[in-house]
């Protein structure tokens, strides 16, 4: 702390945004660069798990949940389907999650 | 045989058509005959950048669909000997390229040019494939800024997959990487990416910095490519750059951040303007 600090109380760091930039584009385009060479296998396994889901379970394909979380050492992929309560009376069904 | 040079970037606004006026002036002062070709049609504006636009008659279109003759449709530079501008349509649509017209014209343009500069459309539509379709070299315009360097990356997977060379599984289309709109102030707060930074995500041989400067927007607005105007840092930059394309080992200039600002405005807070 130096008497210079008080004339400058009014300048703030500036956050590092461009750090930010950086970490966000090494992240996205790997995942890109990836995805270049093979098509897009999402909706593909997304209904093939619901379609082993169904043999077992009547389910309401409307209502399945897709969620995808790309980061820079581990990616996941959340696949969130409700299964049609066992009694009409309880509130709510169960979900049950499927993690990739 | 004449070189086909692709000026693109997935974004737009980056500085494309900027970047060919500029480097098609510089390569024909270099004494390298050079035609630079708009293929941005129904949106086109190299002839305004050029100065041109008030002397053209014919465009592109007219030429693919023989409604007239290549050397009718050229304009010629009236500052630079052996530069030649070959517009865009303004009124038709991108459907009115076809990659056999554009084949012939790229032929015949090389018979009598050096080089011959392809002024992409923004996107990876027809039209920016078309521009890219025929090139032995890319000069990728990148800005220091995250959707313009994601684009950029993307683009250079397009070149590797969809351009005649990668086709016909010949030597890559050769990348050149030109970071423009650079403000060394902005990268030394932290606000935007650092040189490195780009080279490094992007990974391709660097060909230039033009840094932002206000003579960019005074030379499109009075129609003067920007290279011309020697005096301006984005001029000079340019010319490196050209002489870099031509094998000249220049040092990167204008990377530096303005001086520090003086005492009194160190001591009351006041930040670089």
């Amino acid at each position: 702390m130096s008497w210079l600090d008080f004339f400058r109380a009014n300048r703030k760091p500036e956050p590092a945004s461009a750090t930010q930039a950086k970490e966000r584009l090494q992240i996205v385009l790997a995942h890109e660069r990836i995805g270049r060479t093979r098509e897009d296998f999402l909706p593909r396994l997304q209904q093939d798990l619901v379609a082993v889901v169904a043999r077992y379970v009547a389910i309401d394909p409307g209502k399945v949940n897709v969620a995808l979380d790309r980061g820079g050492d581990i990616s996941t992929l959340a696949i969130e389907i409700e299964l049609p309560g066992a009694k009409p009376a309880s509130a709510g069904a169960s979900a049950e999650a499927v993690r990739a | 045989m004449a070189q086909v040079i692709v000026v693109t970037s997935g974004k737009g606004g980056v500085g494309k058509t900027t970047t060919s006026a500029a480097i098609a002036t510089g390569l024909a002062l270099a004494g390298k005959k050079t035609v630079v070709i708009d293929f941005d049609v129904g949106l086109r504006n190299l002839d305004l950048i050029m100065g041109v636009e008030r002397r053209v008659v014919f465009d592109i279109v007219n030429v693919i669909q023989g409604e007239a003759r290549l050397n009718q449709a050229l304009i010629r530079d009236k500052r630079v000997d052996g530069l030649a501008i070959l517009p865009a349509s303004q009124t038709r649509d991108k459907d009115a390229l076809t990659k056999e017209g554009v084949a012939e014209i790229i032929e015949e343009l090389g018979k009598d040019f050096d080089y011959i500069l392809c002024d992409s459309p923004a996107g990876i539509e027809k039209g920016a494939l078309l521009a890219l379709y025929f090139a032995d070299q890319a000069i990728v315009v990148t800005n220091p800024e995250v959707s313009s360097v994601r684009d950029s990356d993307r683009i250079l997977g397009v070149l590797q997959s969809k351009s005649k060379r990668a086709e016909e599984k010949r030597d890559k289309v050769k990348e050149h990487l030109l970071v423009t709109r650079y403000d060394p102030n902005r990268v030394e707060r932290g606000e935007m990416l650092k040189l490195e930074d780009v080279r490094e995500i992007l990974a391709i041989p660097l060909l230039g910095v033009i840094p932002e400067n206000e003579s960019v927007l005074r030379a499109s607005n009075t129609g003067m490519p920007v290279i011309l105007d020697t005096e301006s840092v984005a001029g000079q930059a340019y010319k490196d750059a050209v002489g870099r394309f031509l094998g000249e080992e220049l040092p990167h200039r204008f990377l530096e951040p303005d001086k520090k600002p003086g005492l009194l405005r160190r001591l009351f807070g006041g930040r670089a303007a």
